[in-house]
């Protein structure tokens, strides 16, 4: 199965690094906060990288997401269990109702729509103090359990994301390489020869709109769980800017790129504690630095890299065709 | 009954009529040309036959039903193709995938189902690889399959496309201008293509300014000017009608100042 090579690579090194790396901070909980975020970069992905669709709002959905849990668990004393199923509902109704209109927009205006969705979800969720809690959060969220078996530690928790992460990024590989995914790539591509092959643009931008919503509502909800703690500046503005970064930086259009764009995005900051006060402007340029350097992003950039270094004499300069070629995978 | 039967048509933009009062039928399995100097309207017409615009006025019939008022991917079902002046093609695919969504009518799995990968899918794939392939072999590019699209030259993505709309199994393609930018031994390719379509009883509407492949080709050929009906007929009708020529050519009383 090459289709899924990538995919077993992954899961192997997911399920390898606590045994290489015991009782590590990196792992269990860097490790874990990195999963989340990249269950969150592979479904913005999913519509940004693929379809085309800027959102600088999927901070909302999985705001949503965590606070229908936090609220059911906390304030009704729900089961976490269907809580996720209830949040991943709702979101799903809230998620269809705005894409069609806001998805009739394009660019910038687009841009704009779903950053004004994601500032309106914050603002509701601070200002409805007597539901959300307001500025201080909701606390004492109840942990999962999965048939009695008590998800109470960094290690367990890091299973649980674990899972999760591979059962997503599984899904978006299965996506890509089907009619529909096929669809979302072609209304990236053009949008009104993909409606001339039958496509309804408007129907599959929705379709993906509301998948990614989902996908990020359960993470919400697992997020509120694992922390057993939300409050509303884990869904601000800024944390839609840095899933959108994210994705463009471990390379558009691809799940791995995604996945490795969350990683370095969670790790990088963690690393470079050490510089003190100057850690954001250390972190700032090391993101430009690869913007420049690797403008299709980090995953095809190390690519190429990997390509040029296993076969250096045979091609000195990598062909125009094969070097594209990369950029196109199924990944 | 034609296949096409337009009537009526008319559109403006903003007071500008581009279109007016255009009439003409397409027998089926013909090559029909629509030919006019540039700003005649013939890019406008394909795009109210392909209801990218909405006439003003006027009906389009395909097989008896009406085109106008359903959208683009709707009028893509009743079983018309087309492919366009300026490339639209998806750059971001390999030139398989792009054949493949033409394929999209043809096959019916959901969102849903292929994140799961049913089996229903696995089946899917294989059909719409192998159509995909059949329509890229017919227009010539099996040596092209697994490129990735933007690394072609023009002359092959023109290609590309019409092995892209061929494999959505269209009634009526539209082909606008087939052979722009296209050099002398590509355009002979080009003309062979369409008379190949042709021939597996697809009717063609072309819009090409390029009179010598438009007369080889053409079973009629409507001339259209100003977005109105300048004359409709055969090919040989067409070459020796006095209106046609001083439409190409610019009318005496214009140069005699």
């Amino acid at each position: 199965m090459k289709r899924l090579s990538g995919f077993y690579l992954l899961a192997i090194a997911v399920a390898a690094l606590p045994f290489i790396f015991p009782d590590n901070y990196f792992v269990t909980v860097v490790g874990v906060s990195a999963g989340l975020h990249a269950i969150l970069a592979v479904s913005l992905n999913l519509l940004m990288g693929y379809a085309g669709q800027i959102s600088l709002g999927h901070a909302a959905f999985f705001g949503m997401g965590a606070y229908t849990s936090a609220i059911l668990t906390t304030r009704y004393g729900w089961n976490p269990w269907p809580t996720i199923l209830v949040g991943a509902a709702f979101t799903g109704v809230v998620a269809y109702l705005v894409a069609r209109p806001i998805l009739k927009l394009k660019g910038h205006y687009l841009a704009m729509a779903t950053l004004g969705l994601g500032i309106i979800v914050h603002i509701v969720i601070v200002q409805m103090g007597w539901l959300t809690g307001g500025p201080d959060g909701l606390g004492s969220i109840p942990s999962l359990s999965i048939f009695g078996w008590e998800v109470d530690s960094d290690e367990r928790w890091y299973i649980v994301i674990g899972t999760l992460l591979m059962l997503v990024v599984w899904l978006a590989l299965n996506i890509i390489d089907s009619r529909s995914g096929r669809a979302l790539r072609g209304l990236h591509g053009s949008e009104v020869a993909a409606e001339m092959m039958g496509i309804d643009t408007a129907a599959t931008k929705t379709g993906v709109f509301v998948l990614a919503a989902l996908i990020a509502s359960v993470a919400g909800s697992i997020f509120a769980h694992q922390q057993a703690f939300v409050s509303p500046d884990s869904f601000s503005f800024f944390f839609s800017i840095e899933l959108v970064t994210m994705v463009v930086l471990g390379g558009m259009a691809s799940t791995y790129g995604a996945v490795l764009g969350a990683i370095i995005l969670t790790f990088l900051p963690e690393l470079l504690v050490v510089f003190e006060d100057y850690e954001v402007m250390i972190f700032g340029g090391i993101l430009m630095g690869m913007m420049i350097f690797l403008p299709q992003g980090l995953f095809i950039g190390l690519q190429e890299l990997l390509r040029k270094l296993t076969r250096p004499k045979k091609t000195p300069a990598t062909p125009v065709a094969e070097k594209k070629e990369s950029s196109h995978g199924a990944a | 009954m034609a296949l096409l039967d337009v009537k009526d048509l008319t559109i403006s933009f903003g007071g500008v009529t581009a279109i007016a009062d255009l009439h003409f039928e397409v027998p089926e399995s013909q090559v029909y040309a629509v030919i006019g100097p540039n700003g005649a309207g013939k890019t406008t017409l394909f795009n109210m036959l392909s209801g990218i615009y909405k006439p003003n006025e006027g009906s389009i019939r395909f097989q008896g039903k009406e085109i106008v008022g359903r959208r683009p991917h709707q009028v893509a079902k009743m079983g018309v193709s087309r492919t366009f002046q300026n490339l639209q093609m998806f750059f971001n695919m390999s030139v398989l995938d792009n054949v493949k969504v033409g394929c999209h009518l043809r096959t019916h799995s959901h969102l849903w189902s292929a994140a799961l990968r049913l089996p229903n899918i696995l089946k899917e794939e294989r059909q719409s690889q192998a159509w995909a392939r059949e329509a890229l072999i017919f227009c010539g590019l099996e040596a092209y399959i697994d490129q990735p699209a933007d690394a072609l030259p023009y002359g092959v993505l023109k290609r590309v496309e019409i092995a892209r709309a061929l494999a959505a199994q269209p009634k009526l393609l539209l082909m606008d201008e087939p052979a722009a930018g296209l050099n002398d031994t590509e355009t002979v390719e080009m003309r062979e293509l369409i008379r190949r379509i042709s021939k597996t009883g697809i009717s063609v509407l072309l819009v090409e300014h390029n009179m010598g492949l438009v007369m080889q080709v053409s079973d009629r050929i409507l001339v259209i000017d100003y977005g109105s009906r300048l004359a409709e007929g055969l090919p040989e009708e067409i070459q020796n009608n006095p209106k046609v020529i001083e439409a190409y050519l610019g009318g005496e009383v214009q140069y005699a100042v």
